[in-house]
C-alpha cells in the first residue's frame, strides 16, 4: 500500500509565473476556455481567478499596497485541491463517483458523475467546477494517472521555485515545520502552517506556508464538513413530522360528526 | 466571516427550485389524504390528494434529471455504474433522497391505483386491496405517508448539508421545507375543495390545520434568520426586502384571511401557495448569489 501522498506549497517562493498552471493543463488536456468563452479579468495578471472545472490550479495574485502605493508586496499562492482527509465532496456524492486512492488522495471519475453538482456546493474551498467539455464536476486528481506510473505530478514537476512539493505527508510535513523555523527565526512571526495538522477536515493531504491571515489567501478560516448539519437538520425534520401530524390530529378530529 | 463564504455555488436554478416546491406539494398532499382518510373526511378531497400525488411525483423526477449536467445518467443515483451494485449513502440526503423519491413514487403510484379503482374507472380486482381496510391497503398508505414526508422535508437538509452561505449556517432549513409542503399542500386542497364544492367540516378542518402551520413556519423563519448568527446580515438589502414580503404575504396575511374567510374566497390558499414557491426561490437563489 502506497503513502498518502500530496503537496506542500510554500507561497513564500512562488513568483507567479504560472508554470504549474500550464503543465496541469497541457497533462489533463483541460479547455483553455471555458465553453469558447474567453474572459480577462481586467483588473490584475489573474486572469484565472478561481478554481473550477476547467483550471485545477490557480496562482492567486493577491496585491497588498498601501493607499499611496509606497508601501506594499505581492501575496503569490499557487492554489488546488486540498484532498481533503475528510472531504466533503466525496461524503455527498450520490453516485459514487468521488473515491479515495491508494494515494490518500480524492479524485472524480468522469464516466460515473452526472453533474448533479451536490460536490461543488459541498466542497469547504470552493474548488470543484463542471467541465463543459464533459459536463461533469472535475478537479485536480492529484495527477493520479502520472502518480500510478511512477511520475510526481505535471504542477510540482513545473514549478521553477520548488514552491509546489510534491511528496509522502509524512516527509513534506518534516519539511514544511522546518521552513517555517527558519522563517521565525529571520522574523516573519505571521508565517503559519495551513491544514497541516489534523484538526482542519482530518488534515488537508495539499497544506500551505502562508504568511497572511488565511481569508487574504481567500481560504476559509475554519473549513467544516457538510455533515456536521445531518444530524441536527434530521432531528429538526422528524421533530416538525411529529408538530404536524399532532396539528392534524388536533385539526381533523371530529367536531360534530362527519362529512359524507 | 462564515467559512461558508468560500465556497462556489452548484448553480441549482428553476428546475431545482420548482422541484422543491412539487416535490413538497407532493409529500404533503399524500400525508393530508391519509389524515383526512383517517379522521372520516369528505372523500373528494382524500381521493384528490392520493391522485395529485403520483404525477406531482413523475414531474419531480423529470425535473431532476433535466437540472444532471448529464441527464441520460440518471440512473447512476441508483446503480453504481463500474460494479453494477445498488448505489445508496445513507449520510448524503441526494442520495437518501433519491432513493425515497423513487419509492414514493412506487407508493403513490399504488395509492393513485387504488382511488381509480375506487372511482370505478379501473375494474381490477386486485385494486380492492390497495385501499383500506383490508392490511395491504394501510401498509401502503402508512409507509407512503411516512415517504412522502420524507421527501417534503429532505430537500432543506440537502440544503444545510453543504458548506453553501445561508443553507449550512442554519439546520432549520428541513424542518421549515417540510412545514412549508404541509401548508402549501393544505392550501392545495382548500383551493380544490372550493372549486369542487366541497363544504362543511373538511374544508373548516383543513383551514385550521393550515392556520396553524402557518403559525409554526413563520416561528420556524425567524428562528432560521436568528441562527444564521452575523450571516443574517446578508438579508439587509432586496433580497431581504423580499423575504419579508414572503413572510407578510404569503405566510401572515393567509393567516389573518383564513382566520375569518369569505364563504369560497380562495385568495388565502393561493397566497400561500405563492410564498412557499418564493420562500424556496429567494433560499436556492439567493445563497447562489453570495
Amino acid at each position: 500500500m502506497p503513502e498518502p501522498m500530496g503537496f506542500y506549497t510554500d507561497t513564500t517562493v512562488c513568483i507567479g509565473c504560472k508554470a504549474c498552471e500550464v503543465a496541469c493543463k497541457e497533462w489533463n488536456q483541460l479547455p483553455a476556455t471555458n465553453g469558447g468563452r474567453n474572459t480577462m479579468s481586467g483588473d490584475s495578471y489573474d486572469n484565472t481567478r478561481r478554481l473550477d472545472g476547467i483550471h485545477w490550479r490557480h496562482v492567486k495574485f493577491i496585491e497588498q499596497f498601501s493607499a499611496d502605493r509606497r508601501d506594499g508586496r505581492w501575496l503569490l499562492m499557487s492554489d488546488v485541491c486540498k484532498h481533503c482527509v475528510r472531504a466533503g465532496c466525496l461524503e455527498v456524492c450520490p453516485t459514487g463517483a468521488i473515491i479515495r486512492t491508494e494515494f490518500d488522495t480524492v479524485v472524480i471519475q468522469s464516466d460515473t458523475c452526472n453533474g448533479c453538482r451536490d460536490c461543488i456546493g459541498a466542497c469547504p474551498f470552493g474548488v470543484i467546477g463542471i467541465n463543459p467539455a464533459s459536463g461533469t464536476a472535475e478537479k485536480c486528481t492529484l495527477c493520479y494517472d502520472r502518480l500510478q506510473a511512477g511520475l510526481e505530478p505535471a504542477c510540482a514537476k513545473a514549478c521553477p521555485t520548488e514552491s509546489i512539493n510534491f511528496g509522502p505527508i509524512a516527509d513534506l510535513k518534516k519539511m514544511a515545520q522546518a521552513r517555517l523555523g527558519q522563517l521565525h527565526r529571520a522574523g516573519e512571526s505571521r508565517a503559519h502552517l495551513y491544514g497541516a495538522d489534523e484538526r482542519m477536515l482530518g488534515g488537508l493531504n495539499s497544506f500551505y506556508l502562508l504568511v497572511d491571515k488565511p481569508e487574504v489567501y481567500g481560504l476559509p478560516p475554519d473549513p467544516k464538513i457538510p455533515s456536521r448539519n445531518l444530524k441536527p437538520s434530521a432531528l429538526w425534520s422528524m421533530l416538525g413530522a411529529v408538530a404536524i401530524a399532532l396539528t392534524s390530529v388536533v385539526s381533523f378530529r371530529n367536531r360534530g360528526g362527519r362529512d359524507v | 466571516m462564515s467559512s461558508t463564504f468560500f465556497t462556489a455555488s452548484p448553480e441549482w436554478r428553476w428546475a431545482i427550485v420548482v422541484y422543491f416546491f412539487l416535490g413538497g406539494l407532493a409529500g404533503g398532499s399524500y400525508f393530508l389524504a391519509t389524515v383526512l382518510d383517517m379522521f372520516g373526511k369528505d372523500r373528494r378531497l382524500v381521493r384528490f390528494g392520493y391522485l395529485v400525488a403520483f404525477p406531482l411525483v413523475c414531474v419531480s423526477g423529470l425535473l431532476l434529471t433535466l437540472d444532471l449536467k448529464r441527464p441520460e445518467r440518471f440512473w447512476h443515483m441508483m446503480i453504481e455504474s463500474h460494479t453494477w451494485h445498488p448505489m445508496l449513502k445513507t449520510y448524503s440526503p441526494m442520495s437518501s433522497g433519491a432513493w425515497a423519491l423513487l419509492a414514493f413514487g412506487g407508493f403513490a403510484f399504488l395509492s393513485c391505483i387504488a382511488v381509480l379503482g375506487e372511482r370505478g374507472w379501473l375494474r381490477w380486482r386486485a385494486v380492492r386491496w390497495l385501499s383500506p381496510p383490508t392490511m395491504v391497503g394501510w401498509l401502503i398508505r402508512v409507509i407512503g405517508t411516512l415517504l412522502g414526508l420524507y421527501v417534503a422535508g429532505y430537500t432543506g437538509v440537502l440544503l444545510s448539508v453543504t458548506n453553501r452561505p445561508i443553507w449550512a449556517d442554519t439546520t432549520l432549513l428541513g424542518v421549515i421545507f417540510l412545514i412549508s409542503a404541509a401548508s402549501t399542500s393544505a392550501a392545495l386542497l382548500i383551493v380544490f375543495g372550493s372549486w369542487a364544492g366541497v363544504s362543511g367540516d373538511s374544508v373548516h378542518a383543513l383551514e385550521r390545520f393550515d392556520r396553524r402551520v402557518l403559525v409554526l413556519e413563520l416561528v420556524l423563519i425567524v428562528a432560521m434568520i436568528a441562527s444564521l448568527g452575523r450571516v443574517a446580515m446578508v438579508w439587509l438589502n432586496g433580497w431581504g426586502v423580499g423575504l419579508a414580503l414572503m413572510l407578510v404575504g404569503g405566510i401572515a396575511l393567509p393567516i389573518v384571511l383564513q382566520s375569518r374567510p369569505p364563504a369560497g374566497s380562495v385568495i388565502g390558499p393561493v397566497l400561500v401557495l405563492v410564498g412557499g414557491f418564493v420562500f424556496r426561490a429567494l433560499i436556492v437563489f439567493y445563497s447562489g448569489r453570495l
